[in-house]
């Protein structure tokens, strides 16, 4: 890639940062230059991140709907799944499974709902409601 | 001497050519990259992070730091904690004794990065070099001016669990005995590389990536799961950090530095052929996000078809490079 190839047409995802890149100067040296943004990496974090809003708005309805508690809620909106839900809180997968229903929910300790506020970085008292 | 931060592709690499750089090591990003073997691809369908498996184009996280151990026949420091107590009481001593201090972190906990770039990834670097007040000074490569961050969050993200846990670490150099590069050691680690390319195994190399296309092919066109696999290729040889097209450019800066050290004028033709291929890799980088945006209709065969040609490519460009080292 030549110098006045590094794409300088702006990400959205950077936030407005700009990442470093290696490309062959007019001389043919490899050299850093910042680049403002690639459209197809915006393209393919859009649709990642896209990916994990829409599970945590879904949840959001199963919510409402009172078919899961707002643990599943929680979990996705903070860009988890059960599996690292389970490694983050310390509990076994088939619990946090329990627990994302509204039944298994109700019976949580005050100290289970702790570890899984710590785990989410989420007071408990807002982890027991949608925000 | 006042700490001198640097922009850098990514951080690993950057993290530790700046600590060096701070200790008087002449040693830019690529050079740490290309002197600890950093080029890699792997294929681990049986590791999955949120659901697609892991795809890399560098070897493993901390792989670069201790690889440049021997070459610059150091002493570094490494040290976990149970407690995050213990490891903000131990990072403010070795702060207040003047010592710049490597962290390896979470990068969903670090507010100072951008929203949409803050996934559960637990092998970030990033150095302290002060604290002022409650908020932490921080060199991190990937940003093009040092930021802050308070220490509640710096915690939390140090201590952050999962999948690489980093479980507080901190690292610093002890001693360097040699500030400077052998002609041996660049040459010993381009071999080294050639040989991480071409390997007995099917999921690393070249070979993983024919495994990887075959996978890609098999692909069905109209499940929404299949774009999602195809950007995922993409995010991990572009938007995590790697300088372009994934790691390729930045090796091929490496290899203009060690036809200098290492006095090989040939290894300038080799940096020369690799940003080449590295040009391939970002064609198929802006073709997959193509087909992940609609603009183009999703073909998982043409995916692997060109994917089969960079292996076919770097397999004739490894196999050659190792014969002139």
């Amino acid at each position: 890639m030549d110098l006045e190839s590094v794409p300088q047409e702006g990400n959205a995802t950077l936030g407005g940062h700009r990442k470093a890149m290696y490309a062959k100067d007019a001389n043919g040296r490899m050299v850093i230059a910042p680049s403002a943004g690639w459209e197809a990496e915006e393209i393919v974090t859009s649709h990642a991140v896209e990916a994990l809003q829409a599970q945590a708005e879904q949840a959001r309805e199963r919510v409402k709907a009172g078919m899961a508690s707002p643990l599943e809620f929680w979990m996705y909106e903070r860009r988890m799944d059960v599996a690292l839900l389970s490694q983050t809180s310390g509990f076994w997968q088939w619990r946090v499974k329990r627990h994302l229903r509204p039944e298994g929910f109700a019976k949580l300790s005050l100290k289970q709902l702790e570890r899984y506020a710590d785990a989410l970085g989420v007071a408990p008292a807002d982890l027991q409601r949608l925000p | 001497m006042s700490f001198q931060h640097q922009h850098a592709a990514h951080c690993e690499s950057g993290v530790i050519s700046n600590l060096l750089r701070h200790h008087g090591v002449p040693m830019s990003e690529s050079l740490a990259f290309g002197l600890s073997a950093g080029l890699a691809f792997a294929y681990l369908p049986f590791v999955k992070i949120n659901g697609l498996p892991l795809i890399a184009y560098r070897s493993l996280p901390r792989s670069i730091i201790k690889g440049l151990i021997g070459p610059l026949a150091a002493r570094f420091r490494f040290e976990t904690f149970r407690s995050p107590q213990a490891g903000q009481q131990r990072l403010d001593a070795l702060l207040a004794s003047g010592q710049i201090v490597g962290l390896q972190t979470s990068v969903y906990w670090l507010p100072y990065f951008p929203p949409d770039m803050r996934f559960h990834f637990n092998a970030h670097n990033l150095l302290v070099y002060g604290k002022e007040g409650d908020d932490y000074l921080i060199s991190d490569p990937v940003f093009e001016e040092p930021v802050r961050c308070a220490s509640a969050d710096l915690s939390r993200a140090r201590f952050a669990k999962g999948a690489l846990a980093p479980k507080g670490l901190l690292y610093y150099p002890q001693s360097i005995a040699r500030k400077s590069v052998t002609p041996e050691a660049v040459r010993a680690a381009i071999r080294k590389n050639c040989n991480r390319m071409l390997p007995p195994v099917p999921i690393a190399g070249v070979r993983g990536m024919r495994l990887l296309a075959g996978k890609v092919e098999k692909l069905p066109a109209a499940d929404p799961q299949s774009a999602a696999f195809i950007g995922h290729i993409v995010r991990m040889q572009e938007e995590i950090g790697t300088g372009g097209a994934g790691f390729r450019f930045i090796y091929a800066a490496f290899l203009q530095e060690a036809a200098q050290l290492a006095q090989l004028p040939t290894l300038a033709d080799f940096s020369e052929r690799l940003t080449t291929i590295g040009d391939g890799w970002r064609s198929l980088a802006l073709k997959a996000a193509r087909m992940v945006k609609g603009r183009e209709p999703v073909d998982p065969a043409a995916i692997a078809n060109q994917l089969r040609e960079q292996a076919a490519r770097e397999e004739a460009f490894f196999r050659e490079l190792k014969t002139a080292v």
